[in-house]
């Protein structure tokens, strides 16, 4: 890159100063509350707009330029990469589900924050605040398309990559990242940017990005691994809005503290239990293991997530209580989730398996308490089973937490034999949780999640099958309805991977790519 | 002492950065994995325009680091001539 670095007239600081707030007014035809009508309903008190600092002092005309050099430079590697059949060189094609995953769980998600920041951003009386919401809108659009468009060259070969925003709205574990985020843009400004900027993009982030995205590298994948890494040099200044909007709302008035507690205590929960997905995807789906989902969150939370706990405590911010049960799940969430997955192969878009010999005895090495005590003796069971033709698929639908709309499938803090199981009346009705702090979640605003779209509730009340579908007549096969409602093909894009049209597929072509006859 | 942590993609724009860094901050532990680099350093880091100039052998804009950054934890502020990482406490 060569770019030109032209003689400045003014520093930075004044640059940004004039390119920011010299560019707001106040109201005067109009009063600022009516232009501004959800600045202040949330309780958050704000007394000068103006100290509110974005440290990278970036201004729109800087931002195009840079992102412009990203854009050019992720394109260049995508279209290599697809010209020379880049599909082939990754590690097998297990691998791709974890990108089938991503897609249809992920990248409607960065659609879903532009609206969030645009939204935010256009709420906030301050200038300050107001552009740096708006650059953060304009890069989670690039996101969702980036993502898209370089997973597109993978739907050209393989299954499961053909609906996934159809998908997003209707498939049962998909609802858990589109509850989570239609849950922070469904709040008030202050609370979604302390749910999305702050507890997810600064302390929850870096577990889904980096370990994803260098595990994409590790797997032969450099179009994921190319539109990882953009997207990741933006997310370093999403942490950056992330952290300044806790200490600037912190910083206006001593009243903000308990508001902003509790948002921080709610959505790292909320964000930790999303992660679920990610933490199985490291221990389980990628062929070439990079780091486990436990060293990700020592690493990522414990240390670094400690450090930044530590520095709030300054303002009277405590370490959310969640982190003490995260911590004793982070020996078993992996093997859990994918266990459930396992169990409900049949109704997934991607494909699941029993880890071979070599990746037991990684998990072994990684999780030297609880796998071979507890989950390797489940895998041998079922992968014996599946040897005698009897490969195991639940056919039951599971009950779900009203909050985080996650299967209930953990076990109780501190005891992995033991299912946890909670629950709480709200007007004559009974609501289930997976958790104290998904129930606490609900107690504290049980009229929002009493209207949790629970994809099990659906399918029961008949609301997941193809229009024109008549369950009463004979032979009526439920599960085949709801994955024709789903657009998932059943055969092809679900089932376990030993046998699968991906697998054979990919077998075939690399078979072609790499002999002569 | 907290820890600082700065990540950079791991290609040619960033080797004279990262080069510069490690100069500048003694302190600093740089950790090559695939395909980016993990600086950490207790308390504060310091990205210096003048010292990765002098590597690159050509100006500089601290606001290019935006390109190939992937992650980073820690105060910022940042002026034309120094892009600093710290804690407070």
């Amino acid at each position: 890159m060569d770019m030109k670095v032209a003689k400045k007239k003014l520093g930075l600081k004044e640059r940004y100063s004039h390119m920011t707030r010299g560019l707001g007014w106040d109201t005067s035809y109009q009063s600022m509350d009516d232009v501004y009508p959800y600045a202040k309903y949330e309780g958050i008190k704000i007394h000068d707009w103006d100290k509110w600092e974005d440290p990278f002092r970036l201004t729109m005309d800087a931002y195009w330029k840079y992102q412009a050099e990203k854009e050019k430079k992720l394109y260049a590697i995508i279209d290599a990469y697809n010209q020379n059949n880049g599909h082939l060189s990754v590690t097998d094609a297990r691998y791709l589900n974890t990108v089938k995953l991503f897609l249809t769980g992920v990248s409607p998600l960065e659609y879903m924050a532009h609206r969030g920041f645009a939204h935010a951003g256009r709420s906030f009386p301050g200038a300050g605040p107001r552009i740096a919401c708006l650059m953060q809108s304009l890069d989670e659009l690039r996101h969702a398309q980036t993502q898209v468009h370089a997973i597109s060259n993978y739907n050209k070969h393989y299954n499961g990559f053909h609906e996934f925003r159809h998908m997003h709205d209707r498939v049962w574990y998909l609802s858990v990242p589109k509850s989570f985020f239609d849950d922070a843009v469904t709040a008030g400004p202050f609370e979604f940017m302390v749910a999305i900027g702050f507890s997810f993009e600064y302390v929850l982030t870096n577990l889904l990005f980096v370990p994803f995205v260098s595990g994409a590298a590790y797997n032969g994948d450099m179009g994921t691994m190319t539109f990882g890494f953009s997207a990741q040099s933006d997310e370093a200044r999403h942490m950056t809005l992330g952290l300044e909007v806790i200490k600037f709302i912190l910083e206006q008035d001593p009243d903000n503290l308990p508001i902003v507690q509790r948002w921080i205590d709610k959505w790292t929960w909320r964000g930790y239990r999303v992660l679920a997905l990610v933490a199985m995807m490291q221990d389980y789906m990628l062929p070439k293991r990079t780091m486990s989902w436990k060293e990700a969150w020592e690493v990522y939370f414990e240390e670094n997530g400690g450090a930044l706990f530590k520095d709030l405590a300054r303002y009277g911010i405590k370490m959310p209580e969640c982190a003490k049960t995260i911590a004793l799940e982070k020996d078993h969430l992996s093997h859990q989730t994918w266990g459930t997955f396992y169990n409900y192969g049949a109704a997934a878009a991607f494909h699941t398996w029993v880890p071979d010999e070599d990746e037991m005895n990684w998990l072994s090495a990684k999780y030297p308490s609880s796998f071979d005590k507890y989950y390797r003796p489940r895998l041998e069971y079922w992968r014996e089973q599946a040897a005698q033709g009897n490969r195991f698929y639940n056919k039951t639908l599971p009950m779900l937490c009203t909050t985080c709309q996650i299967p209930m499938l953990f076990t109780e803090p501190g005891d992995p034999t033991k299912t946890c199981y909670r629950e709480t009346t709200f007007k004559g009705e009974k609501y289930h949780f997976c958790s104290d702090h998904c129930k606490k979640i609900f107690d504290d605003e049980p009229e929002k999640y009493v209207q949790s779209w629970l994809p099990v509730h659906q399918i029961y009340q008949g609301n997941c099958f193809p229009e024109g579908t008549d369950p009463t007549a004979e032979g009526f096969d439920p599960l085949a309805a709801v994955l024709q409602y789903y657009h998932l093909e059943f055969g092809r894009d679900n089932l376990d991977f030993e046998g699968s049209e991906d697998q054979k597929n990919f077998d075939a072509w690399r078979g072609m790519a790499t002999r002569n006859t | 002492m907290p820890n600082i942590m700065l990540v950079l993609q791991a290609n040619e724009e960033t080797r004279p950065i990262v080069e510069a860094v490690a100069e500048d901050n003694p302190h600093a532990r740089v950790d090559h994995q695939p395909a980016m680099v993990k600086i950490d350093a207790e308390d504060r880091l310091a990205i210096r325009r003048e010292s990765i100039e002098e590597k690159l052998g050509r100006p500089f804009d601290l606001q290019e680091l935006h390109i190939n950054l992937i992650t980073l934890s820690g105060h910022i502020d940042e002026t034309d001539d120094e892009f600093v990482l710290s804690w407070n406490n």
